[in-house]
């Protein structure tokens, strides 16, 4: 349920982003790559996975555009892209303050509820 | 910000949408909100500058609910409804939701289960849509608040995503 006014729709990059973070390994990259750039072999390192392994969820997520690589032919660090990381935040906190709003509302709601309910205890 | 702790919202697959927050109330006074109109319509509302002059609800399985919202300022109208496919009160209720003038290709069906622990209640609602261009599409809406998320909201991301 959201009753808003709904006319622009986005591009079409967050389906992909969406996909790739759905991935806990993924998430993982991603928190490490915030805190600056790193090469495959380090961020290989926190998980109990292979290089190859590593390489094929860095591949999904460079497809999403959520990371990209360096020049350096050896190291090939990869590194935090923003930009779509940061739109799909945005909607997930526009949608998180819409029904934010609601639920202050019905705390209210609850707390009156409760308050008929204690009077009707006591009687 | 206290507030903005408390809900959580999460994708848990591609055509999902999840969202759970505590409420300091038992789960009766929970279920009552979401299901007797005279409640519902007084928080429900959206942003401000809404209101709702239609909530009928049919309060039983293949029974039928109506929401209209109107918005104050040009009297702008907005309406959804659907049906009631699984009643357990106080814990568990299933309905289907379809906008008159969707922004999203077809049905959706939303699922509240409701946990009462210590006088508290956890409320879990799950929207499931037809497709993820539909899930994707009720979460681009967002877009248009213009809300500015700083980068530093990353971490918190990351960690509501789990």
């Amino acid at each position: 349920m959201q009753p808003l006014a709904h006319r622009h729709i986005g591009p079409g990059r967050l389906d992909a982003t969406f996909a790739a973070l759905a991935d806990p390994t993924r998430r993982a990259i991603l928190a490490r790559l915030a805190s600056g750039q790193a090469s495959v072999t380090q961020l290989a390192e926190p998980f109990a996975m292979s290089q190859p392994a590593i390489s094929k969820h860095l591949k999904v997520l460079e497809r999403a555009g959520l990371i990209s690589h360096g020049r350096d032919a050896q190291r090939r660090p990869r590194r935090l892209e923003a930009k779509p990381l940061a739109d799909a935040t945005k909607w997930l906190e526009r949608y998180r303050r819409f029904w934010e709003a609601n639920y202050q509302r019905l705390d209210t709601v609850l707390e009156e509820l409760k308050a008929v309910q204690r009077k009707g205890d006591r009687r | 910000m206290k507030a903005t702790s408390t809900l959580q919202v999460t994708t848990p697959s591609e055509r999902e949408i999840a969202m759970t927050r505590v409420f300091q109330a038992p789960r009766t006074l929970v279920f009552d909100a979401h299901t007797k109109p005279e409640l519902v319509k007084r928080w429900l509302l959206g942003p401000d500058g809404w209101s709702m002059p239609v909530c009928e609800i049919d309060l039983r399985v293949g029974g039928a609910y109506r929401y209209v919202w109107r918005r104050e300022k040009d009297g702008s109208e907005m309406g959804m409804g659907g049906v009631y496919r699984e009643i357990a009160a106080p814990e568990r209720l299933v309905n289907t939701e379809r906008f008159d003038e969707s922004w999203y290709p077809g049905e959706a069906l939303d699922m509240i289960v409701l946990v009462e622990w210590g006088g508290k209640t956890t409320l879990t609602q799950t929207v499931l849509y037809e497709s993820r261009d539909a899930r994707d599409a009720v979460l681009k809406s967002g877009m248009e608040s213009g809300v500015t998320a700083s980068y530093d909201r990353l971490a918190d991301l990351l960690s509501t995503l789990d």
